[in-house]
C-alpha cells in the first residue's frame, strides 16, 4: 500500500492515521488504537475529539477514548450505528483511516489537581471520560478522592471489562456500578445511575463532580450532585450534538451562541446551566 | 480618488470591457415571481442583459462565495488512497449588489474569516470584484432601511449611484480603482454632481423606511432576550412548513452539510458541502435519533435568535439580518418576516 502524504493546506482535509490494534469490547463497539501515520503525537488533551473520515463514507466526530500517552498512539471506541460507525468496524489492523482534529475544550485536568473528583459515566459515556480517568490515575498522586459511578442498560453493555476490573480491585479509588437491567449473572446493585448516589459520600467543599452519559442524563445527576452540595462551578459535562465541521462554521452543533465543537465539548455547568437548549 | 462619472452612453462600452477581461455576473431580469418581475444573478453575456434598476433578487449573491454545492477536496481510495485539494481561484466580477447584500457580505467574510479560517470561501471572495449599485426601487417586503443597511460606507470596489443622466461612482478600492482605471471612461463628478449623489441617498434611505422596526435596530437583542417564552413562537410555528425557503434565499444563511460523494468507479469522489437549514426537520438530529431541535417551534425560534442575539455576541456585534425581505416574501405561510415578528415581540412586551 502505498499512500500520499496531505499538506497541512485546509482544515477540512484529513491527516492518515494507521490502525495498530482492533478489540472488541461488546457486540456494538470496537476500540481502535492507531498513530498518525507521520508519527506526529496527535496533541490533544482528555475530552477532545477528532473527525474520523473514510474516503467515500463520511466524517463522524469521535472522542478520543485514551490520555495523551509517551506513545504517539490513541485510542477511540466506536459504537456501530450507521453507515461511518459499521464500516469502521470493518476495518483491520494495518487500515489507515482520516483524523482531523483535536478539537474542542478539554476536562479541567489542572484546576482539579489536589481536589476530590466525582466520575459519573453512563453507558458510552465512559468512553470520552476514560481519557480523564486514565489521566488521573496515570498521575494518581495529583489528585484527591477519586469516586467513579459507571451505569449501563445491561452487564452485556459493560465497556472496558479489564479496567472495570482493575477499579473494582484498587484501593486507590472507589468504583460503584449498576445496570438498569439485570441479567441471571448481575449480582450487583440495580438501578438507574442515580440511585447509586446514597451510597457515596463526598465533601463539596473540594470535590468537582465530571459527568458524560446520554442527554436524558444530565438533568438527573445533576441534581444529585448539587444535592450532595457540589458547586454548579465544580460540575463539568461533555456535550453531543450533530456536527459537520468541527470549525465552528456549518452550525450544526449551535446551542444558543456556543458551538459545542469549539466552545464544547466539555462544559462547566455553571456556563451553560440557564441556556435554553442545552439540557 | 473622488467621485467619478460614468456616462450612461459609456456604460456598455465599461460592461463590454469588463465581459472580455472577466467572468461578468450581474443582475439579469426573468419572468414574474409572486412579487412581480424576478431578478437573478447569472453570467452576463451582453451589456443588454445587464439590469440595474432592480428592487430585489430573489436570490443573494452568496451562492459565487458559498456555493450550493462545493467540493472541499477530491480523493481516491483504492490501493494508493490520496486526497486532493480544490481551491476556487477563477477571477469574477459582480456587477449591481445593493448595499444590504454588500453588507451581507461583509458580515459573512467576518464569520468565515474568524476562528479556523474557511480558505474556500474566502479564496472565492479574494478572488471577486464587487461593484455596489445603490437602489433606485424598494421592494415590497425590503426594511433594509431600519437595519441600517440603506447606504455603505464600505465592503465594495465600486460603488455606484444613478443619477438619472449618469452614474456616480465611489472607489472602495485599488482593485476598483483599476477596473475604472482600465476599462472604463470616466471623468471626475462636479461639486453639483456630488451634492446630487447626497440627496439622491437620502431620497433612498426615505423610500426604504415604508416598512421598518418601530424601534431601534441595537434593542433587538435585548428584546429577545426578554422574550423567549412569547406564545409568538408557537403561534407562527404551528404554520410552519418546515421547508427551509428561508434559509435558503437569505444572504446572512451559510450552514452547510457535509458528505461524500462517490463517482460510479467507486474509486473516485469528492467529499462536499452543500447548504443547509436549521428550519430543516433533521438539522441537529443525531445518529442516535436524538434531536436537539426537534419541534417546530424551536426551530422556527432558533432562526431569529441566532440573526438577533447569538451571532450578535458571538461573531458580528451586529444583527445579522439586513432587511432584505427574500425571506418574507418567499415564505408560503408567510411567517418569516423579521420586522413583523420583532415588532410584534416588541409591542407584547410593552
Ligand atoms: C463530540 C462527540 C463525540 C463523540 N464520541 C463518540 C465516540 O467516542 N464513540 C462513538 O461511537 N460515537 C461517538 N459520537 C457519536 C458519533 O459521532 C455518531 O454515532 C456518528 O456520527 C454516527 O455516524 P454514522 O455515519 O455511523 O451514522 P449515520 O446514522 O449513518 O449518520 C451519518 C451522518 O448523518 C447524520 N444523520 C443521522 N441521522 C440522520 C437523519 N435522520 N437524516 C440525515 N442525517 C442523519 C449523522 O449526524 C451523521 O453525521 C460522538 C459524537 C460527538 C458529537
Ligand atoms: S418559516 Fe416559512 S420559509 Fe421558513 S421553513 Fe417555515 S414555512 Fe418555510
Ligand atoms: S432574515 Fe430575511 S430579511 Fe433578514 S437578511 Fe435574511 S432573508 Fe433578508
Ligand atoms: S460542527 Fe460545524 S459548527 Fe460545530
Amino acid at each position: 500500500m502505498k499512500y500520499q502524504p496531505l499538506a497541512d493546506i485546509s482544515p477540512y482535509l484529513p491527516q492518515w492515521a494507521e490502525i495498530s490494534r482492533i478489540q472488541k469490547l461488546t457486540e456494538s463497539e470496537r476500540l481502535f488504537e492507531m498513530h498518525l501515520a507521520d508519527g506526529e503525537p496527535l496533541g490533544h488533551k482528555p475530552g477532545q475529539f477528532i473527525e474520523l473520515s473514510l474516503l467515500g463514507i463520511g466524517e463522524a466526530p469521535i472522542s478520543i477514548s485514551s490520555p495523551p500517552g509517551v506513545e504517539n498512539s490513541f485510542e477511540l471506541a466506536v459504537r456501530k450505528v450507521g453507515n461511518l460507525t459499521s464500516a469502521m468496524h470493518r476495518l483491520k489492523v494495518g487500515d489507515r483511516v482520516g483524523i482531523r482534529g483535536p478539537f474542542g475544550t478539554h476536562f479541567p485536568v489542572d484546576e482539579t489537581q489536589g481536589k476530590d473528583i466525582l466520575f459519573v459515566a453512563g453507558g458510552i459515556g465512559l468512553v470520552p471520560l476514560r481519557s480523564f480517568i486514565k489521566f488521573v490515575l496515570e498521575h494518581r498522586r495529583d489528585y484527591g478522592e477519586v469516586t467513579i459511578l459507571f451505569g449501563a442498560r445491561n452487564p452485556s453493555e459493560q465497556l472496558f471489562l479489564d479496567e472495570l476490573e482493575d477499579w473494582r480491585r484498587r484501593d486507590d479509588l472507589r468504583y460503584l456500578e449498576s445496570v438498569d437491567r439485570p441479567d441471571p449473572n448481575w449480582t450487583g446493585h440495580v438501578g438507574v445511575i442515580t440511585t447509586l448516589f446514597p451510597y457515596i459520600h463526598v465533601d463539596p467543599s473540594k470535590t468537582y463532580c465530571v459527568v458524560v452519559g446520554p442527554p436524558v442524563m444530565y438533568r438527573f445527576v445533576i441534581v444529585e450532585a448539587k444535592a450532595k452540595g457540589i458547586p454548579d462551578t465544580h460540575i463539568f459535562l461533555s456535550l453531543e450534538r450533530r456536527m459537520k465541521c468541527g470549525l465552528g462554521k456549518c452550525g450544526h452543533c449551535q446551542i444558543n451562541h456556543l458551538y459545542v465543537c469549539q466552545d464544547g465539548p466539555v462544559f462547566r455547568y455553571s456556563d451553560i446551566f440557564d441556556l435554553e437548549e442545552a439540557l | 480618488m473622488a467621485l467619478q462619472i460614468i456616462e450612461k452612453s459609456d456604460l456598455a462600452f465599461f460592461v463590454q470591457n469588463l465581459m472580455d477581461h472577466f467572468q461578468l455576473e450581474g443582475v439579469q431580469s426573468k419572468g414574474q415571481s409572486v412579487y412581480g418581475q424576478a431578478f437573478f444573478y447569472g453570467t452576463i453575456r451582453s451589456p443588454a442583459e445587464l439590469c440595474l434598476d432592480f428592487d430585489c433578487t430573489v436570490m443573494p449573491p452568496k451562492k459565487y462565495f458559498l456555493p450550493p454545492q462545493e467540493a472541499l477536496f477530491r480523493f481516491q481510495t483504492g490501493p494508493s488512497p490520496a486526497c486532493f485539494e480544490c481551491r476556487p481561484n477563477k477571477p469574477l466580477v459582480i456587477f449591481g449588489i445593493h448595499p444590504y447584500d454588500l453588507k451581507a457580505i461583509s458580515q459573512m467574510d467576518r464569520v468565515f474569516a474568524a476562528g479556523t479560517p474557511d480558505p474556500h470561501y474566502l479564496a472565492r471572495r479574494e478572488a471577486t470584484i464587487l461593484i455596489g449599485i445603490d437602489p433606485t426601487h424598494v421592494a415590497p417586503r425590503s426594511f433594509w432601511a431600519s437595519m441600517e443597511a440603506a447606504v455603505v460606507s464600505s465592503g465594495f470596489d465600486l460603488m455606484m449611484t444613478d443619477l438619472g443622466a449618469n452614474y456616480i461612482v465611489e472607489t472602495g478600492s485599488e482593485k476598483g480603482k483599476a477596473l475604472l482605471g482600465d476599462y472604463a471612461k470616466v471623468r471626475p463628478a462636479t461639486s453639483d454632481e456630488v451634492r446630487q449623489r447626497v440627496s439622491q441617498r437620502s431620497h433612498i434611505a426615505d423610500m426604504g423606511q415604508k416598512r421598518g422596526l418601530t424601534f431601534p435596530k441595537r434593542e433587538i437583542p435585548i428584546l429577545l432576550q426578554h422574550s423567549l417564552t412569547s406564545p409568538l413562537w408557537e403561534e407562527n410555528a404551528t404554520k410552519c412548513l418546515s421547508c427551509g425557503t428561508c434559509n435558503l434565499v437569505c444572504p446572512t444563511c451559510y450552514c452547510f452539510d457535509v458528505w461524500d460523494d462517490m463517482e460510479l468507479n467507486l474509486t473516485q469522489g469528492q467529499r462536499l458541502r452543500r447548504w443547509d437549514g436549521c428550519l430543516l426537520s433533521d438539522f441537529a438530529r443525531v445518529a442516535t435519533g436524538e434531536n436537539f431541535r426537534g419541534t417546530r417551534t424551536s426551530r422556527y425560534r432558533h432562526r431569529f435568535y441566532r440573526k438577533g442575539q447569538y451571532l450578535f455576541f458571538g461573531i458580528l456585534d451586529d444583527v445579522a439580518c439586513v432587511g432584505c425581505g427574500r425571506c418574507a416574501a418567499f415564505c408560503l405561510p408567510d411567517i418569516a418576516d423579521p420586522v413583523e415578528v420583532f415588532n410584534r415581540l416588541k409591542e407584547k412586551l410593552n
